[in-house]
């Protein structure tokens, strides 16, 4: 049978104190651990030592297709113009104009940048979602920090006694 | 600022969308029925036609279009505000962005009307659009025409996109306060956001890369505004100048808008801990700035006529000096080049009755300038025998008045249902507390 896994969650009051719990745990080899704060912090970011965010990635592809797309745009409906595509009424100018077309290419090059940067960003962080997880704190959006632990249930006493000596305001265990 | 705790923040900010009083919906019942009256007139126009306009050969662009660059402009100040002193990591930014924004979200759906009430039947607007139909009518990415639509609609998605982005962490702290009917829309429109440290790892990439991207592309929007006019060969018009010169202008009319709004809106609020003077005197000092650029743009547009020696250009700017609009001129000259140089004075941009006063000089000055430009220089170009003076009839001031109480309305919503200052962004400015200082 696999082993029944709980989650403990800290509350925290002071900010030192939260980090020096997430220092302590990680050391301990703890690493199904998720921080909840009201305010973006680098710290978090440095202590729990995540990779770098991959959105940068989506907002590079989607400006690339942008500006593939503004180009082409302009270029292939130019080309479909039937009286254009005859060859007269042009005037000796050319057809596929380049100066304005890459003012398409660079609109839509941010604009599907934009859009695909919020589509990285939700993939990412699986959202939207009809409602918080169970478990959330809504103080954690006030001026509480949160952290959850997950770990083996036989763990969760060691768990709980380094959140104790870190100064958690209030320890709980949920059955997950 | 002074030193707030994480839930005193909280307090106060959400306690600006509190139930409204009775000055509220007097306020909100005046606007409705200009805007009603507003879209009675756009009716008439409508149903009769164009005609009822004083648009007519040569002046085909009238207070339409010198209002949508207006409004376009306005928009501006709040990308500068939101995303280019944010790349900046400009500190007094975080208290008064989120209402800078929304004003950009604001201005750009007013603007936007604008070329949809000029082009008579509205419903139309699509044929400005690429879609494939019977005759391979494409449209034509070589009209400045063109280019607008995509700049403008770009920016418009994108500036919302930004707007709503920014909001979501803060929607999600008033879902956990409220209660009801309302936590649940509150609870929806936050999209499950938790503040964990893997949605903040993600969102904070994503909201920099918006603000790299928003930039360039405010810079742009103003630039393809003014390239409307400066591809033409209208005199007046066809200069290199016009894109950084309404860029500037831009930034000038929105900055002064900020002003004109932040100040009632920290009044009424009671938002002075959070929006202080020194808020307001950094956007005035930023004023002085773009208000050297203008001086610079003005000079330089005379010079330029003088020195060049087109006969055309100089007619054409001797008559915006002393011709028929020269009241607007004038009102363009002095309260947008002369007059916010006053902002020099320390005084004088710290004191709240000045800055509001000359917020909305600026605002008549910017707006004096756009029709200046447009219909002056359309008014009198190279043929004497087709000049003819333009006057907008009282369905044009009727759409201009409707339009603005659209603005306000929605300001007015706005200020209302979401919070007007950034919950999470003021916090932020705040040291996170700390067990040892506690300690001692």
């Amino acid at each position: 049978m696999k082993e029944r896994t709980v989650r403990v969650v800290g509350i925290f009051i002071y900010f030192d104190a939260f980090l020096e719990a997430i220092r302590r745990l990680k050391d301990l080899g703890y690493r199904d651990l998720t921080a909840f704060s009201p305010v973006p912090h680098h710290e978090i970011e440095e202590v729990l030592e995540k990779p770098q965010s991959p959105v940068r990635y989506f907002t590079l592809g989607g400006g690339f297709l942008g500006a593939v797309t503004g180009f082409g745009l302009a270029t292939l409906t130019s080309l479909n113009y039937p009286i254009i595509a005859g060859g007269i009424m042009t005037g000796g100018k050319p057809i596929v104009s380049i100066p304005p077309f890459l003012i398409m290419a660079f609109e839509l090059a941010i604009l599907f940048g934009s859009l695909s940067t919020i589509l990285g960003m939700l993939l990412n962080i699986r959202l939207p979602r009809p409602r918080v997880q169970p478990g959330y704190d809504p103080r954690f959006s006030v001026d509480r920090f949160g952290l959850w632990v997950r770990c083996p249930a036989d763990r969760s006493g060691a768990v709980e006694e380094v959140l104790q000596a870190c100064g958690a305001e209030e320890i709980r265990r949920d059955e997950i | 600022m002074v030193q707030l705790s994480y839930s005193q923040i909280n307090r106060d900010l959400l306690k600006t969308m509190s139930p409204p009083g009775r000055v509220y919906y007097t306020i909100l019942v005046l606007d409705l029925l200009v805007l009603a009256w507003g879209i009675f007139a756009w009716g008439y126009q409508i149903r009769t036609g164009m005609g009822v306009t004083g648009l007519n050969n040569p002046v085909g662009w009238g207070v339409y279009i010198a209002t949508f660059v207006f409004w376009i402009g306005i928009a501006h100040s709040g990308t500068l505000i939101s995303a280019i002193l944010f790349l900046f990591r400009v500190k007094w930014r975080n208290a008064v962005y989120r209402t800078a924004e929304a004003m950009t979200v604001f201005a750009l759906v007013v603007a936007g009307l604008f070329p949809l009430i000029h082009i008579g039947r509205a419903w139309l607007f699509y044929w400005l659009l690429p879609y494939p139909q019977r005759g391979y009518l494409w449209i034509n990415f070589r009209s400045p025409l063109v280019w607008d639509v995509f700049a403008v609609g770009t920016y418009l998605i994108v500036s919302s996109t930004f707007f709503f982005t920014g909001l979501v962490p803060d929607l999600a702290v008033v879902r956990d306060q409220a209660t009801g009917w309302r936590r649940r829309i509150y609870g929806f429109l936050a999209q499950g956001w938790m503040g964990t440290d893997h949605q903040w790892r993600h969102y904070s990439r994503a909201y920099l890369f918006l603000a790299a991207l928003a930039t360039p592309l405010v810079i742009s929007v103003h630039s393809i505004v003014s390239w409307d006019f400066a591809v033409s060969i209208v005199p007046g018009w066809h200069s290199t100048l016009f894109a950084p010169y309404f860029v500037a202008g831009a930034i000038h009319s929105g900055l002064a808008m900020v002003l004109t709004m932040l100040i009632p809106l920290r009044r009424i609020f009671q938002l002075e801990t959070y929006i202080t003077r020194d808020h307001l005197e950094s956007i005035a000092k930023l004023l002085i700035l773009t208000t050297l650029i203008m001086v610079y743009s003005y000079l330089t547009e005379f010079f330029i006529a003088w020195y060049g020696g087109n006969r055309f250009e100089q007619a054409t700017f001797l008559y915006r000096a002393v011709g028929d609009y020269a009241l607007a001129f004038w009102f363009m000259l002095v309260f947008n080049a002369i007059v916010p140089l006053l902002f020099a004075v320390r005084e004088i941009r710290r004191s709240i009755f000045s800055l509001f006063t000359i917020s909305i000089l600026i605002n008549i000055g910017m707006w004096c300038e756009r029709f200046v430009i447009i219909v002056a220089s359309l008014a009198h170009d190279y043929v004497p025998f087709a000049w003819r003076t333009y006057k907008p009839s009282w369905i044009e001031v009727s759409i201009l008045a409707g339009d603005a109480a659209l603005f306000f309305l929605m300001f007015l919503v706005f200020a209302k249902l979401l919070p007007v200052v950034s919950i999470v962004e003021v916090k932020e400015l705040v040291p996170p507390p700390v067990k040892e200082e506690a300690l001692q």
